[in-house]
């Protein structure tokens, strides 16, 4: 029985100024985050297993990007494909959607800030970036993993309905204090 | 020199520094993120940012050199400055590219020719103060000792964490 281990959350962090780049890198890494920086928009959908001119799957294409990212966090200012380009189109694919995307920028504009946010972007950041707001990112990969995991739980309830009870508290007592709240949960919206 | 003078003149130069405005609070952060797994993260961030400056100094003076000048460049190599002395931060390089930035919309190219001066001086200064900065942080660990970490608390208030 695969138990949810407290494993490093992988962010993808993209920015063109090399020292930018260095920087978020070492903040990201202090914060326990593994960490990917590339140094624009084309390269970072490489990496998430897109190439810039089709948004299908990455299933269609070879095992070569199985990299799985659990955040993007890329400068808004950068040149040929944007920080907001980049945004867009993780947006736009069905397979990338989900990731959590949080934009920075030394620019304090207010309507920039509000077409990232609509944009789907769950944070903006302004720059420099601070070690206190690492702090931001975490909650956001785990809505998403959270979201990710009850889609498991459900389909691994349907799964379980041959054990005998007795079996599953054994089980439930060597689970996450998390997952079992989760299971609790669904038990109850099941009655 | 012995090392507990080499780390008072270190502590002495350092406070200085914050007071006068040539460093501010991320600078410290900086120091933060250096440890024994990055022991160089500081050199090595300000050494790119020597790189950078001194590259987009050069681009200004030859945009702004041009008989017709494109202040939009010369806004967005500005801009940039400002963006990676604020990322170490030089506080006064960062407040210089503030104001040539106003110079810039305006579209004046006189005025923008003096701050470039302004900026040149400012950054020029910031970075003889952080070599030598470093190199007495060098020689404290060449003598066997530790650098001085200072912390930050208040604007005037300086507190020595370790020696």
């Amino acid at each position: 029985m695969a138990v949810v281990a407290e494993s490093q959350f992988h962010v993808l962090a993209v920015d063109d100024s090399l020292m930018d780049r260095k920087l978020i890198e070492r903040l990201l890494k202090t914060s326990s985050f593994q960490v990917t920086a590339v140094d624009s928009g084309s390269r970072a959908l490489q990496v998430l297993g897109l190439s810039e001119d089709l948004t299908s799957s990455p299933a269609v294409y070879p095992a070569h990007n199985e990299i799985e990212v659990n955040l993007v966090i890329t400068d808004y200012c950068m040149p040929g494909m944007t920080g907001y380009d980049l945004l867009k189109k993780i947006k736009g694919s069905s397979s990338l959607r989900d990731i959590p995307v949080v934009i920075m920028s030394s620019e304090n504009v207010p309507s920039r800030i509000n077409r990232c946010l609509e944009g789907g972007a769950e944070e903006f950041f302004l720059k420099p970036v601070q070690l206190s707001d690492m702090k931001r990112l975490r909650p956001h990969i785990l809505k998403g993993k959270s979201k990710e995991q009850q889609l498991q739980q459900e389909e691994e309830e349907e799964e379980e309905t041959s054990i005998s009870s007795n079996k599953r508290k054994a089980m439930d007592e060597e689970l996450s204090p998390e997952r079992r709240r989760l299971r609790l949960s669904n038990n109850n919206s099941l009655i | 020199m012995e090392l507990g003078s080499l780390q008072r003149r270190y502590i002495d130069f350092t406070s200085a520094l914050f007071r006068e405005g040539f460093l501010d609070n991320q600078y410290t952060q900086l120091q933060q993120l250096q440890d024994e797994s990055n022991p160089e993260f500081v050199l090595e961030v300000v050494t790119l940012f020597f790189e950078d400056s001194e590259k987009l100094l050069n681009e200004l003076s030859r945009t702004l050199d041009q008989q017709v000048v494109d202040f939009k460049k010369v806004d967005a190599h500005v801009h940039q400055l400002k963006g990676s002395s604020a990322s170490i931060g030089a506080q006064r390089v960062k407040n210089v590219c503030m104001a040539f930035r106003n110079c810039c919309e305006e579209r004046n190219q006189e005025g923008c020719l003096r701050w470039l001066q302004q900026v040149r001086q400012e950054y020029f200064l910031v970075k003889s103060k952080l070599e030598t900065l470093f190199r007495l942080e060098k020689q404290i660990l060449a003598a066997g000792g530790s650098v001085p970490v200072l912390c930050f608390l208040w604007p005037t208030h300086v507190e020595t964490l370790s020696v």
